[in-house]
């Protein structure tokens, strides 16, 4: 019997912005590309979400955030997800982010920062691109 | 060591990352699936795997986190496995079950998995139990498995749980009446949840108004209990009920029926590579495609075309067992 794989992604939201309309858009329109996507809903702590893509062993990770925490909360993430052993997951990141801070993000590792209004398209055709390959 | 052997090591050990590429490797159901399995396979049945369904908006997740954090003050490890529907037409699948649960998921004593549907050829128990078993070989005291509360597949939970809940609520819109009767056969316990809302009593009454009329030689009485998940109310003596069914389970009856299961699970295991290496095989003889032809044309029906192809290779060609 053939096996079937799938693309799992991990939508989170850290931080304690309450606005998850963008996320939920960009989780139905994965899933709609055939993807599997986990949300973990509101005000996840970087502990939470690190964990969450280790349990649920996702290729990729999308971070949503609007509180403009980012330079705080990303880099922690980041740190964690190495700690765990999260090398090979491919992460992105969106909402309200300065293009000032893109250069700054990219170098910690974020692979694509997609600010309002970039059509879903894009992203998925990004993630198409870029998810890493797994043996 | 290969890959699967070290992986299978750290599942063993209750790594976590080795847990979760494992129950990945079984999803994706590769060849080294069956590998992987038979290497954990004697380390595995000292968990109680607890199969909870119910319609959706019965509050299941929310019910699951507060039963996980009663298991957890009384010292147990636990496992949950969330399952989510696949979309038939994008193949896709939202996986949200885990929102309700967020707050564990930093709780090194607990372990949560949410999983597609992914429209399996035989559902989605053989993926689900498989995943249940990496669990139970990792060491988790409990192992609840949480399905869709919708179609054929919350019966199928009963091949991979050793204790099934159901859960329902007051006031969803469909009746109770309406519950399949397949689900009311195979509920160990029954859950009335949300049991602080008006009707709550009525359901309660109802309920068993149809299991006593399910009423077979049954060596255990389906309890129906009440909870409020929000507040955890009812919970501590849900927890109790599911101790007591396992304790009932340990007894010799039961024993004998998973005996039976086992049975079933390896005739299944047969059936399945049979039937692809004869079809393999009888695919490359001339007949199958004349055959083919003749039953297009109505000329023969598709049992007696596949009897004319098997007698060529078996002896005795006998009907569905």
């Amino acid at each position: 019997m053939q096996g079937t794989r799938k693309i799992r992604v991990l939508i989170a939201k850290p931080g304690l912005d309450s606005h998850d309309r963008g996320a939920k858009v960009v989780a139905r329109a994965l899933r709609d590309a055939g993807m599997e996507v986990i949300y973990t809903g509101l005000r996840q702590t970087p502990e939470q979400i690190a964990e969450t893509a280790l349990q649920e062993d996702v290729d990729v990770i999308g971070l949503s955030i609007l509180s403009g925490a980012h330079k705080a909360l990303f880099p922690r993430i980041m740190k964690l997800l190495k700690q765990k052993g999260l090398t090979d997951v491919m992460v992105f990141a969106g909402g309200i982010i300065p293009e000032e801070d893109i250069p700054e993000l990219k170098k910690l590792g974020i692979k694509g920062i997609f600010g309002p209004g970039t059509p879903t398209e894009t992203i998925i055709q990004f993630m198409l691109e870029n998810v890493p390959e797994r043996t | 060591m290969t890959k699967i052997e070290e992986i299978a090591k750290g599942v063993l050990a209750g790594n976590r990352r080795s847990i979760a590429r494992a129950i990945t490797i079984i999803e994706n159901n590769t060849p080294e699936a069956q590998k992987l399995i038979s290497l954990i396979y004697s380390h595995i049945g000292k968990a109680h795997i607890i199969g909870l369904t119910g319609p959706s908006g019965s509050g299941k997740s929310t019910l699951i986190e507060k039963i996980v954090r009663e298991y957890r003050r009384r010292g147990k490890t636990v496992g949950v496995v969330a399952v989510d529907p696949t979309s038939p037409f994008t193949g896709g699948a939202f996986l949200g079950d885990r929102i309700r649960m967020q707050e564990l998921s930093t709780d090194e004593g607990v372990f949560i998995r949410s999983m597609a549907t992914r429209n399996y050829p035989g559902g989605i128990a053989k993926a689900t139990k498989d995943a249940a078993k990496i669990l139970d070989a990792a060491g988790k005291d409990i192992v609840i498995v949480e399905t869709v509360g919708a179609g054929q597949s919350e019966v199928e939970i009963i091949k991979v749980a050793q204790t099934v809940v159901v859960i329902h609520a007051p006031g969803l819109g469909d009746e109770i009446q309406a519950i399949k009767a397949g689900l009311m056969e195979i509920a160990d316990i029954f859950v009335i949840n949300k049991a602080d809302r008006e009707n709550a009593d009525k359901a309660v009454m109802d309920i068993q108004a149809i299991l006593q009329l399910n009423n077979k030689e049954k060596t255990w009485e389906t309890p129906i209990l009440k909870t409020v998940a929000l507040t955890g109310e009812g919970v501590p003596q849900l927890v109790e009920k599911l101790e007591e069914h396992r304790q009932f389970l340990k007894k010799e009856i039961e024993h004998k029926k998973s005996l039976l299961k086992a049975e079933a699970e390896l005739i299944e295991a047969i059936k399945e590579k049979a039937a692809t290496s004869i079809i393999e095989e009888l695919r490359k003889e001339g007949k199958f495609e004349e055959l083919l032809h003749q039953i297009q044309e109505n000329e023969i029906d598709p049992a007696s075309a596949a009897e004319k192809l098997l007698r060529g290779k078996f002896k005795k060609v006998v009907s569905n067992a």
